[in-house]
């Protein structure tokens, strides 16, 4: 296929102990480290595979978020994509305005296979992808850990809660990538230096002339129930014991 | 009044026990009347467990060989098709849901509410964002359908002594030619299943291979256990994906918890936070899991479990 795009968000870095702000207005975003969101990263390597099997030409990636987002951008043209495109606007949009968004940019581009990320891992919400397959009225396959293109289909496994699921989906068509498909690839130093010199055009998000969406707002957030601190017992019998007294065994 | 429908989830044979515990959620929408639709190639006895549930009005059964393996791209404008008539459409946070629902939204032009887990008010849910580590209340806009997807392990399951009536409903919508269900590879098990099971022994990295998994098994058998890993033994190849408990995996909430070789990090923690008591096993008297475990046990999980095993004896 000629050109695979790939979405890539910028989110609060997995490893980073997630804090609800004092008056609750919001999580604590200040100053903390950003990443590509972890899924989409594997989407990615996922591109890059398929491009250097020889199975497509050109992977493009979008962000849509703040000018920041053009660090991620960097991240992914070093990690081998050819060209990024950031939809630079100072709010973030909700899951049907992002998967529009995506759509203008799939339309103007020409694709033929969206990859993304099966969830963000700042709002957990999982809807951009499955939106943009509908929007675009194209399959979508989602939480894929195996890909295998014949011709103008794809046969796509499928992490489900009972095990997997195989499916095969029609060109063109989006693809959300769960953990276990790929381990994204490091980047290498001169990647980054070659990155700068890879093209990434900015469109602002008023260019799109997107219609407004019913967007979900946010009332207030607060940090997680806390469980009671438990006891710690020295040995087996002491842990058979106090099973036995919550009535467990 | 607040009219529902909740997409139900089976197997093709049995209705999934999510669907009772979304039945709780939706019988909190103030006013709520609750329809229960099911798509099924044979959909009788679904129906029929899905009328035996309390809180519901009626069930909506649609058979059709088109329904084989719950394509969201088939499924979806099937449900659009019969949404015209609700102010709520609910199916479970699981992978059916999170694949199916967003589709539907995008049908109806609106967003959705991912991950109930708690209704607040006739628009108002809290659902967890960032893996948990924050709770937020969001609220959808009035005049449109509220989409949504329940965090099951919120709720408990709703009794099952009523008799609903349960009409059949012919399939209106056109099914796409371009997705193909070609196969299940479903692990078959003689354990009880991970998700309503009301003991659950999860093992963790530490196990070191998929031969020292057995501990966890035999450990399992011996409590009558459904058996979950984390993250990293998945990862590691020990035990097969759909074992795989967290943000990513299930979201459990079993009476008893035991987590064995588990650092407990906080994309696992909030698939178990739910549960009655967790039980830590593990010999970093630091990792995390024992902020959050109800009984803790500092020890080599490799002395530790086989004692365990021989004191339930």
């Amino acid at each position: 296929m000629e050109k695979i795009l790939v979405g890539l968000k910028r989110v609060v870095d997995y490893n980073v102990r997630v804090r609800v702000k004092g008056d609750g207005s919001g999580v604590e975003t200040e100053g903390v480290k950003m990443s590509i969101n972890p899924f989409d990263e594997i989407a990615l390597e996922e591109a890059l595979r398929i491009k250097e099997r020889g199975e497509a030409n050109e992977i493009v990636v979008v962000s849509i978020g703040s000018g920041e987002a053009q660090q991620q951008l960097r991240t992914g043209l070093a990690m081998g994509a050819d060209r990024a495109i950031l939809v630079e606007t100072a709010e973030e949009p909700d899951p049907l305005s992002a998967a529009r968004a995506l759509l203008e940019i799939v339309n103007r581009e020409n694709a033929e296979l969206v990859l993304l990320g099966k969830q963000a891992i700042d709002n957990d919400n999982a809807q951009t992808g499955q939106m943009l397959a509908t929007l675009w009225g194209r399959p979508q396959a989602t939480f894929a850990s195996k890909l295998e293109f014949s011709g103008e289909s794809v046969r796509v496994t499928r992490e489900v809660d009972a095990g997997l699921d195989v499916i095969e989906v029609d060109l063109p068509a989006v693809i959300t990538a769960d953990l276990r498909l790929n381990e994204p690839r490091y980047v290498k130093l001169p990647d980054i230096m070659k990155a700068k010199k890879k093209p990434l055009d900015t469109i602002p998000w008023a260019d799109l002339e997107l219609p407004d969406s019913p967007a979900i707002s946010a009332v207030s957030f607060e940090p997680p129930a806390a469980r009671e601190r438990g006891i710690i017992v020295e040995d087996v019998a002491g842990l058979v014991g106090a099973l036995k007294d919550k009535g467990l065994l | 009044m607040a009219k529902v429908l909740l997409i139900a989830e089976h197997d093709g044979e049995n209705l999934n026990a999510n669907t009772a515990k979304c039945v709780a959620c939706a019988a909190g929408i103030p006013g709520a009347e609750i329809d229960i639709a099911v798509f099924a190639e044979s959909a009788g006895d679904i129906a029929a467990e899905a009328a035996s549930l309390e809180s519901v009005s009626r069930v909506l059964s649609s058979e059709d060989p088109a329904y084989r393996g719950a394509l969201a791209a088939v499924l979806a404008p099937q449900i659009v098709a019969l949404a015209g008539g609700y102010d709520y459409v609910l199916g479970p946070s699981t992978t059916f849901g999170k694949d199916l629902m967003p589709r539907v939204a995008a049908l109806l032009g609106v967003n959705q509410v991912s991950d109930i887990m708690s209704v607040e008010g006739e628009r108002t849910f809290k659902r967890p964002i960032y893996a948990g580590s924050a709770i937020v209340t969001v609220e959808a806009p009035a005049d449109v359908t509220v989409v949504g997807t329940v965090r099951a392990a919120s709720y408990r399951p709703v009794g099952a002594g009523n008799s609903a009536a349960v009409e059949s409903l012919a399939m209106t919508a056109d099914v796409p030619d371009h997705t193909r269900f070609i196969a299940s590879e479903s692990g078959a098990s003689d354990r009880p299943d991970l998700q309503s099971a009301a003991r659950v022994v999860a093992g963790g990295r530490a196990l070191g291979s998929a031969d020292n998994f057995d501990l966890i098994y035999k450990l399992a058998d011996k409590l009558d256990a459904g058996v979950g890993a984390s993250r990293a033994a998945v990862d590691a190849g020990y035990v097969p994906n759909e074992m795989q408990v967290g943000q990513t995996g299930r979201i459990i909430a079993p009476d008893l918890y035991i987590a064995i070789g588990i650092s407990g990090a906080i994309q696992h923690v909030t698939g178990i936070k739910d549960a009655g008591t967790i039980v830590a096993i593990n010999k970093d008297e630091e990792a995390p899991i024992f902020e959050i475990a109800d009984v803790g046990l500092v020890g080599d999980l490799f002395n530790v479990v086989p004692e365990l095993i021989d004191a339930l004896d």
